[in-house]
């Protein structure tokens, strides 16, 4: 099974001709992704590696037949990317682009939960089903499948905990990085009542850090909702409180945001906090042992 | 500060000085994507969408500030700008009658430090005669992700107090982003805030929305007013401006990008701006270079948790170029408190033996004494950690996970 990516996965991918968009959606391809098109507009009937190059991912959608669009676009464009590939037909929409502005991000959060479909990203590094499908630029070499689902915040250290896991001999169903910007398609909650809901996921590890509230809500809904054991990291410990400026945002969520707070809130819903990276692998070695 | 009020680590990301490789979605400025203003030049923006403001001039010189006061009449507030809030506390705010008066309260405000920030530029506002003092902000809760007002009459004050402790009184009001606000949501804002006056809440009503195109126009994660006056006049104004502008909205933002203060902030934060490189200066004595905003943060734990403090925080992005480690090496041993530098590198796309040639590329360029401690782990690790093994540096150490990496670099940091 897996969540999001696996064998059914027909990618397209938005920027395939630039070279970042090039690069991954050909190590993609190479994992075994069934990448089906590429989208340029202006290259339409061009091709990438045999590839064909469409001008529009409605195109791709019919002449191709992709159920998932992969954004590689640069940030300022990421944005009409992102509502071309939502109003297109395909199921999920994965975007990697960094430094998408937060106000086009409200406005796509908003329409994008008006529709049948899946945004997860931006600013994030995709989703890997190790033995399945590779969509983004995870780094597929280190995983292994398994059973395991990884929902993280960040990038490089999902590659660590991940790298652990492999080291302990654990596997993954799933790795999903659902961005860290302030605003992003999928949350943590979307990701776990997914493994919750996978057959192949047995355990879940949620990557989170500083900022934000998604990971007390994490919290709260594992304890109502999931019946899978999930172990948290959370990383920013020691970082420095922020020179605070306005009054405003500290009153927004009721959450001081801090790693501390995230640990409290998933602790006293008996959810396992690994200290470091290393730990936190070993409490998932515990779970499958135990 | 922020939308998220969380603590955050100030960011000084250079936009386009990354790619994406490992980590491409681990962008470290995410954690503080946001550039905050200055109250004159919120103040500005304000004016420009119609938010009314007191007349003022900018003055870095007593002079100018006795120019300013006697140009826009008297009697005038001498405000130091500066980015940190509890300035009025701090004696940062006087009242002068007297152009005389105003250049003597600005001789003793320029150059006071207020919570670490040294005041370098003054703003000459009109007096004002204040009968009432609101409070009204706008806000991206990333929680409900959506824009967020909060009004309330009790203004003026510390709001976090308000909220805590009558938090009835502090009305919230979502706006959706779609929709974009309207005029219904000016008047439940002051009809659910107790607003009574009718001109009052005509002007508030109206400032609202403009507030709201202000919000949009400049793609702000934050807009407050604190407070929002009623003079004795009956006209409601804007006496301060918090504004905080989201980071990567910039690039089609020129003239609020230009707002940013070069000068103003840490030096060795603005040697990294200039570099390029992701740097936050934090207090210990162990440098800290990791590619990845996650794993780099989770490494300055990891510092703690073995007993050593952080010198920093500093992210090398996707590359393991020579380039970037050597701008990185230059800007963190600028630092006199580092001792001992803890390098973090996993390998994902990015392989370690390209990190390893990046590092020994970079030492060779430049003349550190420091020890420095590798810690290389991923694809292609064990060729890479042979590759710095080999080339036998006496202050280079090599180790393979990063609990013993951060161990030998906070004992190296204490031998020193």
């Amino acid at each position: 099974m897996a969540i999001l990516v696996d064998s059914e996965t027909r990618l397209v991918v938005q920027g395939l001709t630039g070279s970042e968009g090039r690069f991954h959606g050909l190590r993609n391809r190479a994992y075994g992704t069934t990448v089906v098109a590429g989208v340029t507009p202006g290259k339409g009937g061009q091709d990438v590696e045999g590839i064909p190059i469409f001008d529009t991912v409605a195109a791709a959608v019919s002449e191709a037949g992709a159920n998932t669009a992969m954004v590689f676009v640069p940030a300022p464009f990421a944005g009409d990317a992102m509502y071309e590939a939502i109003d297109s037909g395909v199921h999920t929409v994965v975007c990697i682009t960094e430094g998408v502005p937060a106000h086009d991000m409200l406005r796509i959060h908003a329409y994008v939960q008006m529709r049948d479909v899946t945004l997860i990203g931006p600013n994030c590094p995709g989703a890997l089903s190790p033995g399945k499908a590779n969509v983004g630029i995870i780094p597929a070499e280190i995983f292994r499948e398994g059973a395991v689902g990884l929902v993280s915040r960040s990038g490089t250290l999902t590659y660590q905990i991940g790298h652990e896991l492999t080291q302990l001999g654990l596997g993954n169903s799933t790795i999903v990085g659902v961005g860290g910007d302030p605003i992003v398609g999928t949350s943590f909650v979307d990701v776990l009542s997914r493994f919750e809901a996978d057959p192949q996921t047995e355990q879940v590890v949620m990557v989170g850090e500083i900022g934000g509230d998604e990971e007390e809500k994490a919290a709260e809904f594992i304890e109502a909702e999931m019946s899978k054991p999930v172990v948290a990291y959370i990383a920013g410990f020691t970082a420095p409180p922020g020179k605070t400026m306005g009054h405003a945002g500290a009153i927004i969520s009721g959450s001081a945001g801090t790693a501390q707070a995230k640990k409290e809130a998933l602790e006293a819903r008996g959810i396992r906090v690994g200290t470091t990276p290393t730990e936190t692998a070993g409490l998932v070695a515990e779970l499958v042992r135990a | 500060m922020l939308a998220h009020g969380s603590p955050v680590l100030p960011s000084v990301a250079c936009p386009g000085a990354r790619r994406h490789g490992d980590g491409g979605g681990d962008e470290p400025g995410r954690l503080a994507r946001a550039l905050d203003l200055y109250e004159h030049q919120g103040k500005e923006l304000f004016a420009k969408y119609g938010i009314p403001v007191s007349e003022g001039r900018l003055a870095t010189t007593p002079e100018q500030a006795r120019a300013a006061a006697e140009e826009i009449g008297l009697p005038v507030v001498v405000k130091a700008q500066v980015l940190i809030g509890g300035r009025g506390k701090a004696g940062g705010i006087k009242l002068a009658e007297t152009a005389d008066d105003a250049e003597a309260r600005a001789r003793e405000i320029l150059g006071m430090d207020i919570r670490g920030h040294t005041v370098g530029k003054l703003w000459i506002e009109r007096a004002s005669e204040i009968a009432r003092e609101y409070y009204l902000s706008l806000a991206l809760d990333r929680s409900a992700k959506k824009p967020l007002f909060m009004f309330t009459t009790q203004g003026g004050v510390d709001i976090e107090e308000v909220a805590a402790e009558t938090p009835e009184a502090l009305v919230r009001l979502h706006v959706d982003p779609l929709g974009g606000c309207q005029a219904w949501h000016g008047r439940r804002l002051v009809h659910d805030g107790g607003v009574t006056d009718p001109g009052e809440q005509k002007q508030i009503a109206a400032i609202v929305g403009r507030l709201y195109e202000a919000f949009v126009g400049c793609e702000a994660m934050l807009c407050e007013i604190n407070p929002l006056i009623v003079t004795t006049d009956g006209e409601v104004r804007a006496l301060d401006s918090k504004f905080t502008v989201d980071d990567n909205a910039l690039f089609r933002q020129p003239e609020i990008a230009a707002m940013r203060d070069v000068a103003g902030g840490d030096p060795l934060e603005a040697l990294a701006r200039e570099k390029g490189v992701t740097y936050v200066k934090l207090h210990g004595d162990v440098g800290v270079l990791g590619n990845g905003a996650g794993l780099t943060m989770s490494t300055v734990d990891v510092v703690s948790f073995v007993g050593g403090k952080a010198a920093n925080f500093c992210d090398l992005g996707g590359g393991g170029g020579a380039q970037g480690v050597v701008d990185a090496l230059e800007v963190i041993t600028s630092d006199p408190d580092v001792r001992a530098i803890a390098f973090n590198i996993f390998g994902g796309i990015t392989r370690c033996d390209e990190v390893a040639r990046g590092i020994l590329q970079a030492l060779g360029q430049m003349q550190i004494e420091l020890p420095i401690v590798v810690r290389l782990d991923g694809t292609n690790a064990e060729e890479g950690r042979r590759l710095l093994e080999d080339a036998g540096s006496p202050n280079l150490h090599v180790e393979a996970t990063m609990l013993d990496g951060a161990r030998r670099a906070v004992e190296l940091a204490a031998a020193a």
